[in-house]
């Protein structure tokens, strides 16, 4: 690995489709530059399959690699069929907050559940970005947004301790403020096993920002500087307040017995009571 | 234990097509329980680990045809079963395998509709939503096996077909025919037809066009595939808005099934050539038809029959024939009206075409009112 990092190495030769600003920029990058000094010059041990989405585009087909572009919120199910049958690839899923715990949130809390290995990174933009601003399960109370022109008259989900609960191995959030620590944490989830799971907050200016009161791109990721505490820091609040601060570190790091441990075990035990 | 070892067996139809299935190479199993298919869910639990396959229970049927989809492309086969609620809840996916060309076979199990309807007795009411049931311009291949036998034998060549032209295959079955015990014959597996999917060759790029079928690389083999149920070109790049690329997507894959019909549409006939009455029928209403011919006979009225096989693509060519024979074609089937109107379609008023519908209970339709419906139709004679 001598050659500098350039994200060009991994990417196919084609414009990306996101809007000036978005937040999907600064994912793919600190998501390869992980993949980078993880050691890995090419894509070739990884899978990517997301569901459908701005945020479901990021790998498909921009990664020169094998993706699997699937049906809105059912890019769980289909990365289940892939890692069971191969076991040895590195199974990423990428996808918008509609799509992952929108959707698809059954899938996600039953491959938690299961502890499939799988890494899912959720871009969490708070907003249906495709479809033009709609309100999502994480769009914040009182938001307004096209289907919500009132204000949210619901509170959000927070995705990443439900996935604590639901059993992952690794889960964490970071904001698109937080490159490094975002980096970091693909790196450590890249070498564990069991289903992890990354939520990056992220700004989508075009639909969520504008609507918000944000001026810009940048003003939405410094406000995410600005506005995120850490789990410790929780500690002193009550819940109103931490409500209307985005929480961001680990969550959990576990070694739970994961779902291709326990149905390749079963199936050696299966064909052992066979032979008998 | 291997696969099935040649012989004749008593099974239940699910277990015929459980076993049908392993033979033919399936090694992974992804469903949800549901009455009437359930059975085929818990012999692939029991059987795919001891092979060395994967069997798993999703959390629902949208859930269960992804993993299914996911394994094709880890170079798999794969199968599903449900009956008409989780067929429902298939259909978007179904669409996306289409679109995809990704092999799969789905088993419905019809039971009573609509709805939840009567979870636990017989009906055939999914025949249109097999052809139609998912969103945009699609050809279906759907086949429709009648007895244990042939559980097993419609298994074999769903797979078959669906590995030789890329495509989902659903096996239209019905509680009758899933849960019902029968001889079977199982041939050794060397004399089994086994098609696989053709392979790219190293250094190929198109796996979505330039062919009719083009070769399907697995997931992992260094191909980057890039698949998408999104309007593609042949190396699977997305194409949102150009009217061409569509045009050339939608039409080849329509075109892989709708060119091959004389391959894939098949059938079984009897006297199409020579009947005043003929018969159109398919799974399980149609095993009351090999009763009433002999008797219709003896009291003067020649019966033809055409049972369908493959319910679509739909075979027109062989209702054509039968309809510039018969004066009648009875259609009897567990619904209110399905492939009545397609054989209407296809009789293009050669012949008059008369429904015979029953639904409810599981009722079947059986040998005497067949039989007193063709003496019927045959003394009326033309109207
Ligand atoms: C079954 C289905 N329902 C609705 C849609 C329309 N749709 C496309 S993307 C999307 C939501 C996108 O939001 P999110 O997943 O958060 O991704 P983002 O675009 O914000 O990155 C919806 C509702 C669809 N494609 N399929
Ligand atoms: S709409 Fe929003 S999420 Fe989608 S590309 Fe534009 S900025 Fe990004």
């Amino acid at each position: 690995m001598t050659e500098a990092f350039s994200v060009k190495q991994y990417l196919r030769d084609l414009k990306l489709p996101f809007c000036p600003g978005c937040g999907a920029f600064t994912v793919i990058n600190a998501f390869l530059k992980a993949v980078y000094e993880s050691g890995y010059t090419d894509l070739s041990k990884f899978v990517f399959c997301s569901g459908i989405g701005c945020s479901s585009w990021i790998p498909s087909p921009y990664f020169k690699a094998d993706s699997i572009h699937t049906l809105h919120g059912r890019s769980i199910p289909v990365a289940t069929g892939v890692k069971l049958m191969r076991p040895n690839l590195n199974v990423v899923v990428f996808g918008g907050d509609g799509d992952i715990v929108g959707i698809g949130l059954s899938h996600f809390i039953h491959a938690a559940r299961r502890n499939l290995d799988v890494l899912v990174i959720m871009v969490n933009n708070m907003i249906y970005g495709m479809t033009g601003g709609q309100v999502a399960p994480t769009t914040p109370f009182k938001t307004k947004t096209t289907t919500t022109p009132y204000g949210s008259f619901e509170h959000p989900l927070d995705a990443a301790k439900l996935a604590v609960t639901a059993g992952a191995n690794y889960a964490a959030r970071w904001t698109t403020a937080h490159q490094n620590e975002l980096k970091e944490a693909v790196k450590k989830a890249l070498e564990m096993k069991g289903f992890r799971f990354i939520e990056v907050v992220s700004q989508c200016p075009t639909a969520f920002g504008r609507r918000a009161g944000f001026k810009d791109a940048g003003e939405m990721v410094r406000w995410f500087k600005v506005n995120s505490i850490t789990i410790k820091q929780t500690k002193n609040l009550n819940e109103e307040d931490i409500a209307k601060k985005i929480v961001v570190g680990e969550f959990i790091q576990k070694r739970r017995p994961t779902l291709i441990e326990t149905i390749y075990n079963t199936i050696k035990e299966a064909q052992k009571t066979e032979e008998n | 234990m291997g696969t099935l070892k040649s012989g004749i067996y008593f099974l239940q139809g699910s277990e015929a097509c459980a076993e049908a299935a392993i033979m033919v190479g399936c090694r992974f199993f992804a469903g949800y329980p549901i009455t009437p298919a359930t059975e085929i869910a818990e012999h692939m639990a029991k059987r795919l680990p001891q092979i060395g396959g994967i069997a798993i229970q999703m959390e629902d049927e949208i859930a269960s045809i992804g993993a299914v989809i996911g394994a094709s492309w880890a170079g798999a086969k794969g199968m599903t079963a449900t009956s008409g609620p989780g067929f429902s809840l298939m259909q978007e996916s179904i669409g996306y395998a289409f679109m995809t060309e990704t092999p799969c076979v789905i088993v419905d199990v019809q039971r009573a509709g609509p709805s939840t309807g009567q979870a636990t007795k017989c009906g055939q009411g999914d025949v249109m939503q097999s052809r139609w049931g998912t969103h945009g311009d699609y050809s279906a291949v759907v086949l429709s096996p009648n007895s244990v036998q042939e559980m097993f034998d419609l298994t074999v060549r769903a797979f078959n077909l669906a590995e030789k032209y890329r495509t989902p295959v659903v096996l239209l079955s019905d509680e009758v025919t899933a849960h019902m015990r029968e001889r079977v014959v199982i041939p050794p597996i060397k004399k089994v037809e086994i098609i696989n999917r053709k392979k790219p060759k190293r250094g190929d790029k198109a796996f979505f066009g330039l062919e009719e079928v083009p070769p399907m690389p697995s997931v992992g083999e260094g191909f980057n595939v890039a698949v998408t149920g999104s309007t593609h070109n042949e190396y699977g790049i997305r194409f949102t808005a150009d009217p061409l690329v569509h045009r050339k997507l939608v039409e080849r894959l329509n075109g892989k099934i709708q060119n091959h019909i004389g391959e894939i549409a098949d059938v079984e006939s009897y006297k199409i050539d020579d009947c005043q009455i003929g018969i159109v029928s398919y799974g399980c209403t149609s095993r009351a038809i090999y009763d009433v011919i002999e008797a219709a006979e003896t009291k003067g009225v020649k019966v033809g029959y055409v049972r369908l096989k493959t319910l679509w693509p739909f075979p027109d060519e062989i209702i054509k024939k039968l309809a510039e024979t018969a004066n009648k074609i009875i259609v009897p089937e567990m619904n209110l009206r399905q492939i009545f109107y397609e054989v209407k379609r296809a009789a293009e008023g050669q012949a008059q075409v008369i429904p015979m519908n029953k639904i409810g209970g599981g009722e079947l339709i059986t040998p005497e009112e067949l039989l007193d419906k063709i003496l019927e139709e045959a003394k009326k004679g033309n109207d």
